[in-house]
This record gives C-alpha cells, structure tokens and sequence, in this order.
C-alpha cells in the first residue's frame, strides 16, 4: 500500500473514531484498541498498552494521544498529523455549529429549565472523577496529604473568589513530590538501602 | 489579538491538563473565568454539551469558547493550541524518551501532579455543585463571599436546584448499588434535563 493511502485511510479511520465516541477519555481507548488492533492490525495488545500508561503520565486527552502515537507509527510525522487531523476534526465541527446556535437555544424557556437540571449533572460528574482518581491515589501518604491540601486551597479560593491558578498549585506539588523522592533517595544511600 | 489570547491561554491548559478528560475542566475554567470568556453558568453548560458531543472534552470546550470568542479563527486557534502540546509531547515520548516513565523522579513529578489534579477536580465539583444550589441574594449585610461590595448579600438556599441535584445524584449513585450498570455519563444528563424541565416548570 502506497503512504499516500495510509495516510487517508489513517485520516478516516481516526475521523470515525472521533465522530462516533461519545463522552471522551476512557470510553475511546476502547473504541481506539478495537479498531486499530484487532481490525487494521496497527498496533499491538501491549504497545497499546504501554500507550495507556504514556497518555496517563503525558497531559492532554488521551484520544490526541493515542491517535499520534499510531499515526507516527504507520507514517511518520505525515502520519501522525493526519491522524490527529482525523480524530479532533469532527468534534470541531459539531461544536461549532453548535455554537452558532446554543444562545438562541437557550433563549426557549424550557430548554433553559433543562439545562439549570444539567448543571447538577455536571458537578456530579466531576465529583465522580474526582472520587475515581483519588481511589487510585497509591496508599503512601504524601499524595494523600497533597491532593488535600490541593482540594483545600482551590476550594478556599473558589468560595472567597481568591484568584489562584491551578497550574501553579500543581507546579507546587510537582516540586514537592520531587523534594520528597530526592529526600528519600538520599536517606536511602547514607542508611545503605539497596533500594 | 483576542486569537492570540485564546491560543495562549489554551495552550497552557494542554500542556498542563493531566488525568484525562476531567483534569482538563478546572484549567479551563481558570483560564475561561480570568480571561472573562464565560461566566460560571455557561461554562456549565458547555461542559454537558461536551459530554453529550462526539469527541474529547477538552477539544470540544477549546473550540467552543473559541468560537463564542471570535468565530471560526477563533475556535481554529483555541482548538489547535489544545492539541499541541500533547501531539509534540507524544513524538518526544516515542522518538526520544521511551522509557522516561519509569525514571524515579519523573515518577515521583507525575505522581505530584496527578494528587495535586485530583484535589483540585474535587474542589471544582463540590464548588459547582454548590454554586448551582445557592443564590446570593443581594441587599443584606452578612457576605460569605468578599469580592466587590455589590457581591455582599445573604445566601438562600435555591431548594428546587437542590431537589435535582439529590435526585440525580440519587439516581448516579443509586444506579451501581441497585442494578448492575451504573447510569452513563450522557443518561444523567438526560435525567436530569427531565427533571430540570419538571421541577422548574413555572418557577
């Protein structure tokens, strides 16, 4: 098959990924190792795994991710842009239309009444992702006092309209988790742990 | 100007949006907020139009701030600012560092990162949630929240917003307990899209 094939054929396929995968994240890993492992072969059971781990420890949404990691693999940097072309293209669409028309939607008296009943559903369900991550927090405590320590300061912050921006509590905490990882690796070699 | 401002902003929301999709909202939200894009209440709701649309969260909410910012260039620049960082960072990880995440500290970095974000996603729901239950009334005296004098008010509790926020939170949690699949993300909006139209029918 010629590149300039895999190229398109990369474009569609992650197209239809991002067109028909609804709610984002976890729910399109799925979706993703489906087609691209099982049916075109792509990639691998555990390069797909491996590519869960980097999409966890790398920021942005993981179908970005997962869509240039198997885009570089097919075709190069050609490769990867398609397949991130592929994959955001149809929600830039759909929400810019939706854009255009969301206000004079809002505007109909029971449309409005639906969406103040979705705001509860909003805030549920980042509470839920937050309960979720904070589950999978490891049992040491440092990260347990971290993360709240953080949920103490934004929460203080928000309720007495305090301008505190969130990237520099996490740069906060980055750099503390480090001090702490050195503080203990040079415990560890005065006191002769192998570790 | 105002595209540049918004690839600026979004930029920085995708190099910093650790743990998945809901990472990504109280970034937005600080910069969306500081940046006077939307209020509180719009943001809301395009985050449940968000769950609600094919694709990923953070995309969908980069191209819609900014679009209602400064149309079509300014929903292209957002959205590609939002991606960036992650498709270089992706390309470093596969051409240069393979096994950079395996590294003690970058472990111990990483590890920071994502307690401090799940804190910090904790803190927005329970705010969010709250705000959506409480007015300010204006007028009085007693003011938890100190911010402009016009912001000095008593809070009432706003008891239909509360009604949904239990019976939907009810039902979410609920779902688990007593069958055997959790209600959807996109089934608890619909719910309480019903009950909003129920319980603030003639209020």
């Amino acid at each position: 098959m010629s590149k300039d094939r895999i190229r398109w054929e990369l474009f569609f396929t992650f197209m239809g990924i991002g067109l028909f995968t609804f709610g984002g994240g976890y729910a399109m890993i799925s979706v993703i190792e489906d087609i691209c492992s099982r049916r075109k072969g792509w990639i691998s059971h555990e390069e797909m795994m491996d590519m869960t781990v980097i999409a966890e420890s790398t920021p942005g949404p993981i179908a970005i991710n997962c869509a240039t990691f198997v885009g570089y693999r097919q075709a190069g940097l050609s490769g990867a842009v398609m397949a991130t072309l592929g994959v955001v293209l149809p929600s830039f669409g759909v929400i810019y239309l939706i854009s255009m028309f969301l206000d004079d939607f809002l505007e109909i008296q029971i449309i409005a009444h639906a969406f103040k009943g979705i705001r509860a559903a909003v805030g549920i369900l980042i509470l839920n992702a937050a309960v979720n991550m904070l589950k999978k927090l490891p049992p040491d405590p440092l990260p347990k006092v971290i993360a709240l320590c953080s949920f103490a300061a934004m929460f203080l912050a928000d309720l007495f309209c305090v301008d505190l921006s969130s990237i520099v509590l996490m740069l906060a905490a980055g750099a503390v988790s480090l001090v702490f990882a050195a503080g203990r690796a040079c415990a560890g070699q005065k006191g002769g742990d192998p570790r | 100007m105002i595209c540049l401002e918004l690839f600026l902003g979004f930029f920085k929301v995708g190099c910093f949006a650790f743990g998945g999709a809901y990472g990504a909202i109280p970034l937005i939200r600080d910069v969306v907020l500081s940046c006077g894009w939307l209020d509180d209440e719009a943001l809301t709701y395009m985050i449940a139009v968000s769950e609600s649309t094919p694709g990923p969260i953070m995309v969908n909410l980069a191209t819609y701030v900014g679009s209602s910012q400064a149309g079509l260039l300014g929903a292209a620049s957002a959205t590609l600012a939002v991606v960036l960082p992650s498709f270089f960072i992706i390309l470093l990880v596969i051409v240069l560092l393979k096994g950079w995440s395996r590294h003690r500290y970058a472990r111990a970095i990483l590890q920071g990162l994502k307690s401090c974000i799940s804190g910090i996603i904790l803190a927005t729901g329970l705010y969010m949630l709250l705000q959506s239950c409480i007015r300010w009334g204006a007028g009085a005296a007693i003011g938890l929240r100190p911010g402009g004098e016009e912001s000095y008010g008593i809070w009432s509790l706003d008891i239909r917003s509360l009604a949904v926020t239990v019976l939907a939170a009810g039902a979410f949690w609920g779902s688990k307990r007593w069958s055997k699949k959790k209600l959807s993300p996109i089934g608890l909006i619909l719910l309480s899209a019903g009950l909003g139209v129920v319980i603030f029918y003639g209020g």
